[in-house]
């Protein structure tokens, strides 16, 4: 019995240090960022991953804002201690006094633009090579298997965390990345059952995650803080279920 | 010391229309312009020298004594341009380049004939080179400019007057050597003044009572009391540095060589005098006279080798060697000085300052200044407006980010019109019609009313409204103008997250 135990306690220590590798979960003794509790469970070592890559998927503008708004509210969480994020995109579409709510101070960010997906992948991979960056943000549409193992490799060194956002891909095609989510608007909770548009409330989807359990949740931005909705059939059916049916 | 050297060129056009059509090369011929209804030569070739004709002779004098003359016409402005250009190949010999009308040059050599191992090889290199391109030159090398000048001229080939004896010099030459003009020395010479030293002890009140200010200036000049200024064609950066290559470099691990010497030679400087580097230019000078440059600038003042060549680094392809670059220059065009305070910009450590500082160097040299941004709130209502480019990057906000307001994360850079269904007078919409896709909206905030600060601009107030779709998409959408003034246009501006 005991025999069984330590083997067990084993296993689990060299998973830590494997995910620890991969650049994945930190090796433990290192805290959780406060604030990302209720996505912690999905992932190993129930520590959302910073030095990694996310992936984000969104089709529609809409749902492109609601992305950009998570990852912002993300981003704000992870740079509450300090620290710069890189904003890396195709045009001026960030509106700087948007980010503020989300928790995210404007100022922190630096925007960089351009059009090439060359340009664009070099200034990524070598703002995540950057170990006094804290965050770094691309927006573009495909992604390469090998490119995206190339970032990956960049943040393993350096510990950046990245969020890649894919706009209107051609497919959800196989990448190196950690995790894949997909963020969706849902309707928004009113405050005190006043009339009138509430705060933002979005169906977070992890497509996947390294060694870790997909999961979906109901979340709303409240009071700068994640808050996630116990009750389903509070909402209004999410946005993938309206469409398939399901 | 000062030394100067004066490259005097006794055919100057008429060896360049040789360059042009070598076919002229043993011809004697002469360059004509018209002046007041006649044609007079300007210059001439060495042979038709020999056969007596000088320039400021009419062309017909001469044509009457050599009938088969040939003449060219001479363009105008052409001393000037060649001049010019002859000045900035020389930037290869030392920074300092002048032009001297009609027909020389004036180099300040001070500190650069070592390079080729003292002032005779010196000059003697110029005078091979120059002879390579097919011109004749006669050069000198003295304290002053004056004195160089004259023993350009008047002295033997390649004189080197050594420091402190352009008296003993000038004393046996004609008072031409003083690059007076012709009035003055008729005058000299009627009076039986034929060389200088007949004259040079002279007072100066005396000399100038009789011959006017301009001599007495001479001579101090061509003796070193009186100050003389020569404007060089390119003004001498305080921080250049050079290199010359002792064989023609063609490769490009050879450039990047040449260019790491040559920064970390500058970086040392800029290290003890305790500044930074904002914008930085490498020139290459060919073999064949063209010159090609790669320039950088950094958003800090840097000294840091290492990475002002990563800056570098992806430009030197642009570089075209063909026969190869004999001359690197780098020059330091704009410099700062480096201030401790500047380090705690993002309250990081000032180490982490210097790698995001360096990182956006390094993205900026591959797409562009303009590429990166920052912004500052700025006090406006006016969306457009409400934002500020930082400038420089890491400029501090003056006021707070306002958060009373619902502001969308994602703003379109130009308003996008739609189709509403709205209720009057001002009710939000019921649906809208978008790049068309029909949105039925549930919910809705608003109006907020902005209105063009006409003090910037005239236009409509905008009432923005805040509005959720069925599927809880935000949008950000306003109308334009009031409903009295006909239909007014609705557009979409922003999505909210």
């Amino acid at each position: 019995m005991q025999a069984a135990t330590e083997k067990i306690a084993l296993a689990k220590e060299l998973q830590a240090k494997i995910n620890a590798m991969q650049g994945l979960g930190k090796p433990s003794g290192e805290p959780a960022i406060a604030g990302l509790a209720p996505f912690d469970n999905a992932f190993p070592g129930h520590v959302f991953p910073t030095g990694a890559i996310h992936e984000f998927v969104s089709y529609e503008p809409s749902h492109a804002a609601a992305t950009s708004g998570f990852i912002t509210a993300v981003a704000g969480k992870i740079l509450k201690e300090g620290g710069l994020c890189l904003w890396i995109g195709n045009e001026k579409k960030i509106f700087p006094p948007g980010l503020k709510h989300f928790g995210l101070e404007p100022d922190r960010v630096i925007f960089i633009q351009t059009l090439k997906q060359k340009e664009k992948l070099w200034i990524i991979e070598e703002a995540l090579k950057c170990e006094a960056l804290t965050i770094v943000v691309g927006e573009m549409k495909e992604l390469g298997f090998t490119e995206s193992r190339r970032l990956q490799l960049a943040v393993e060194h350096s510990g950046v965390t990245g969020f890649i956002h894919r706009f209107c891909p051609y497919s959800e095609n196989a990448v190196a990345c950690a995790t894949r989510w997909k963020i969706t608007p849902l309707a928004s909770i009113p405050n005190d059952d006043l009339p009138g548009v509430g705060n933002s409330c979005w169906d977070v989807q992890l497509l996947k995650v390294k060694n870790g359990r997909p999961a979906s949740w109901q979340i709303s931005w409240m009071d700068k803080q994640f808050v996630q909705s116990g009750q389903k059939n509070f909402f209004s059916p999410s946005f993938h279920e309206r469409h398939t049916g399901s | 010391m000062t030394r100067y050297a004066s490259i005097w060129f006794p055919y100057l056009l008429t060896e360049y229309a040789i360059r042009k059509k070598p076919e002229l090369r043993d011809v004697p011929f002469v360059l004509v312009s018209p002046q007041r209804g006649r044609m007079v030569i300007d210059s001439a070739t060495a042979t038709a020298m020999q056969k007596g004709i000088r320039p400021g002779m009419v062309l017909a004098d001469c044509k009457a004594i050599f009938p088969d003359l040939l003449m060219v016409k001479s363009e105008p402005g052409r001393p000037e341009k060649l001049l010019y250009a002859l000045a900035e190949w020389s930037i290869g010999y030392t920074p300092f380049a002048a032009v001297d009308l009609p027909d020389g040059l004036i180099l300040d050599t001070s500190g650069c004939t070592h390079l080729w191992g003292g002032e005779t090889a010196y000059l003697e290199n110029i005078k091979t080179k120059m002879a390579a391109y097919g011109y004749t030159v006669h050069t000198a090398i003295a304290d002053t400019i004056g004195t160089a000048w004259s023993a350009a001229r008047f002295g033997q080939p390649a004189t080197i007057i050594k420091t402190g004896k352009q008296r003993d010099f000038l004393l046996q030459l004609p008072p031409e050597a003083l690059r007076l003009e012709p009035e003055i020395q008729a005058r000299l010479k009627k009076l039986g003044l034929q060389r200088i030293d007949s004259f040079i002890d002279m007072p100066r009140a005396a000399l100038r009572r009789r011959f006017g200010e301009t001599l007495p200036l001479r001579i101090g000049q061509a003796l070193g009391h009186e100050v003389e200024m020569a404007i060089p064609i390119k003004p001498v950066e305080p921080y250049q540095e050079r290199l010359c290559s002792m064989e023609p470099i063609s490769t490009a691990t050879g450039i990047a060589i040449a260019l790491q010497k040559l920064l970390e030679i500058l970086c040392q400087r800029l290290d003890s005098e305790g500044m930074g580097l904002r914008y930085c230019v490498f020139k290459a000078y060919r073999v064949d006279g063209d010159v090609q440059q790669i320039e950088i600038g950094t958003g800090h003042p840097s000294r840091n080798a290492r990475h002002l060549f990563r800056l570098f680094e992806h430009k030197i392809a642009t570089l075209e060697p063909a026969l190869g670059f004999e001359l690197f220059l780098l020059e330091a065009t704009k410099t700062e000085t480096v201030t401790e305070a500047q380090a705690a910009i993002w309250n990081m450590q000032s180490q982490n300052d210097t790698k995001i500082a360096e990182l956006l160097d390094r993205i900026s040299a591959k797409t562009g200044n303009h590429a990166i941004r920052r912004f500052l709130p700025d006090e406006h209502y006016w969306p457009e407006r409400s934002v500020k480019q930082a400038k420089p990057l890491w400029e501090k906000p003056t006021t707070t980010w306002r958060t009373d307001l619902p502001r969308p994360i994602h703003l379109l850079d130009q308003p996008e019109v739609i189709e509403v269904t709205a209720v009057l007078p001002d009710y939000p919409p019921m649906l809208f019609r978008y790049k068309g896709k029909l949105y039925t909206l549930k919910k809705a905030d608003g109006p907020e009313r902005i209105e063009p600060e006409w003090w910037l601009s005239d236009g409509l107030f905008r009432d923005y409204y805040c509005v959720e779709d069925e599927d809880g998409a935000r949008y950000w959408v306003f109308r334009s103008g009031p409903y009295h003034a006909g239909q007014p246009e609705w557009f979409i501006h922003g999505f909210f997250a």
